[in-house]
């Protein structure tokens, strides 16, 4: 079967600071990839290359079959790549309903009065419906960080990009997040995720892989990719030698 | 996992703004009637506050909406006044059909005006579209057929075939004032409940996840840029309308069509449709007030503006609708769900 997602020797420069390096990934369509790396590593570097946010002094990206290296960020997103940023990027002046609006609408291409239910329904089950009429400036930072991904759900993508939505949620939190990220992907849709929180990734993902100086270092089973030399290496700081 | 099936309704208006709508339409009556009930002074200060809530309304739309703090918005006054003067004087047309043409002109010389100034950003962007400005002023001097740098006035044969009387004249230039000031009103409104407005507001706010959520954040600004100036051209058709006299200082003044709009839409409350039509009517109570009093008159608003920018970001309007969660002008969506035809099942 065709790969939803696919980079070949994918490379971005600024200057003498390389942050991607010849990358190359497959992705299959509703597989959950899981990325980690230590930080500064290129991981949302990577995202910004898919996504369309940057783009590659080298290399192809495809995204079910057509080739997308070329296209804009807002293009991209009709296509069906869905993202949420790092550092949460709310609309702050607009309702936490309207930000949904925004991808239901333009990351459609369907009439507003069409994506009213269906970004409701969204908003219901990140837990934010009692701040539909919130300004999302006044949001929390964990508020914030549901609002990604519920905006990102909002476009009806086919490969959904989470950049570290687990980082700073207690224990309870974490598991919820969990189990709405499986449902998501139960749904059909592809997701790569961004993660430090480590034991919350595991619950999810079917692949890991791991990022370093712009460069995948390890790619293969969640749990194999965990016990591996370069990991202990970056994480533990244990030499190969020693 | 709970799976019950609710129903939304969105709400476009408020009871407030319901009322305000049916309070406006009683204002834009009185006020079509005003060469009944006003003199020809209070009509020319009239039309002089319609043209400014125009302009403001413009700007509030660009810098307020979509990001585009522009301070060379005279270009399109001027483009617009120098348009309907060579349109009149040469083309033959009646005033008032030039004008609407000195529009439509303006808003087409917006597009390559916008692909300059479009490569720049922020604070270049403002800078960028003031040397716009300023090229135009010192090209429109250089047309001796258009007065060169001292101006030109419009020949008294075309001011009197414009009305049958010089009272009539006043009044048609009232109406088409009014007009003016109702259509830009409209169109950001219209722009605002529009999936534009979502848009706009989405660029303003962060220009990187509007884009990943599908804006097309370069065309949007485009296009709200050319509307503006449009518009903000056929205001300037009808400002030298009125003088019946254009000279390239007048027609591309900073101070008078762009300084002077940011200081009524800070003062009013950037960002809403409320604000600057407040701060138009401030200003003008304001002139009317302290216009006598030499350079303290202006030193009085340089403080009021700083006062606001500091205690108010929002203006004044930002103070009343944040502190009674009030909303005129309806273009915010309001998500409420239906308790009544919630279903049920477990």
């Amino acid at each position: 079967m065709q790969p939803i997602l696919q980079m070949q020797g994918v490379s971005k420069a600024y200057g003498a600071l390389t942050v991607a390096d010849g990358l190359d990934l497959e992705l299959r369509e509703g597989e959950a990839l899981g990325v980690i790396g230590p930080n500064g590593a290129g991981k949302s570097t990577m995202f910004n290359l898919i996504a369309g946010g940057v783009k590659p002094n080298a290399g192809t990206i495809r995204f079910a079959g057509q080739d997308i290296t070329g296209l804009g960020a807002a293009r991209r997103c009709r296509l069906g790549i869905g993202r949420s940023y790092q550092i949460p990027h709310p609309f702050a002046g607009m309702t936490v309903f309207e930000n949904l609006l925004v991808g239901g609408v333009f990351g459609t291409g369907e009439a507003e009065k069409d994506v009213y239910d269906r970004c409701a329904g969204i908003l219901d089950r990140a837990g934010l419906l009692a701040k539909a009429n919130v300004r999302a400036g006044k949001l929390t930072l964990l508020e914030r960080k549901r609002l990604e991904m519920a905006r990102a759900l909002a476009t009806n993508p086919k490969l959904l990009l989470l950049d570290e939505i687990a980082g700073g949620l207690t224990e309870q939190e974490c598991r919820s997040l969990v189990a709405t990220i499986r449902e998501i992907h139960a749904s059909g849709i592809s997701i790569i995720w961004i993660e430090h929180v480590v034991h919350a990734l595991l619950a999810v993902v079917e692949r890991l892989i791991v990022i370093n100086f712009g460069s995948k270092i390890a790619d293969g089973d969640p749990h194999e990719v965990m016990n591996s030399q370069v990991v202990r290496e970056i994480y533990m700081g244990i030499e190969g030698d020693a | 996992m709970t799976d019950t099936k609710q129903h939304y309704v969105v709400e476009r208006s408020t009871r407030t703004s319901r009322f305000a709508s049916g309070a406006a339409a009683a204002i834009i009556l009185a006020l079509a009637l005003a060469p009944w009930w006003a003199g020809l002074g209070e009509l020319r200060i009239l039309i002089e506050i319609f043209y400014y809530i125009a302009l403001a309304q413009m700007w509030s739309l660009l810098a307020g909406y979509a990001g585009l703090v522009s301070i060379g918005q005279q270009a399109f006054v001027g483009l617009g006044g120098y348009l309907l003067f060579a349109l009149a004087i040469f083309g033959g047309l009646h005033p008032i059909v030039a004008l609407v043409v000195a529009g439509l002109v303006t808003a087409v010389a917006a597009l390559p005006i916008a692909l300059v100034a479009f490569r720049l950003t922020g604070a270049y962007f403002a800078i960028g579209t003031w040397v716009i400005a300023e090229v135009l002023r010192l090209s429109f001097a250089q047309f001796p057929a258009l007065g060169g740098g001292s101006g030109i006035s419009l020949p008294a044969g075309i001011v009197r075939d414009m009305a049958g009387s010089p009272e009539g004249r006043q009044f048609l230039v009232y109406w088409v004032a009014l007009a003016i000031a109702f259509a830009s009103i409209a169109l950001v409104l219209a722009l605002l409940r529009s999936r534009w407005g979502l848009a706009m507001t989405a660029i303003r706010d962060s220009r990187p996840a509007s884009e990943s959520l599908g804006v097309e954040a370069y065309r949007t600004k485009l296009m709200v840029y050319v509307l503006a100036a449009g518009m903000t051209g056929l205001s300037g058709g009808l400002i030298f309308l009125q003088k019946l006299r254009i000279s390239p200082d007048a027609a591309f003044s900073v101070s008078d069509w762009t300084a002077l709009v940011i200081f009524t839409v800070v003062i009013g409350g950037i960002g809403s449709v409320e604000g600057p039509i407040i701060g138009v009517i401030l200003f003008f109570l304001l002139r009317e007030v302290a216009a006598d009093w030499g350079s303290w008159y202006l030193i009085l608003m340089g403080s009021i503006a700083v006062v606001t920018m500091l205690f108010a970001p929002r203006g004044i309007w930002g103070l009343i609708s944040s502190r009674y969660d009030l909303e005129l002008f309806p273009v915010g969506r309001r998500l409420r769900v239906d308790p009544e035809r919630r279903d049920r099942k477990e």
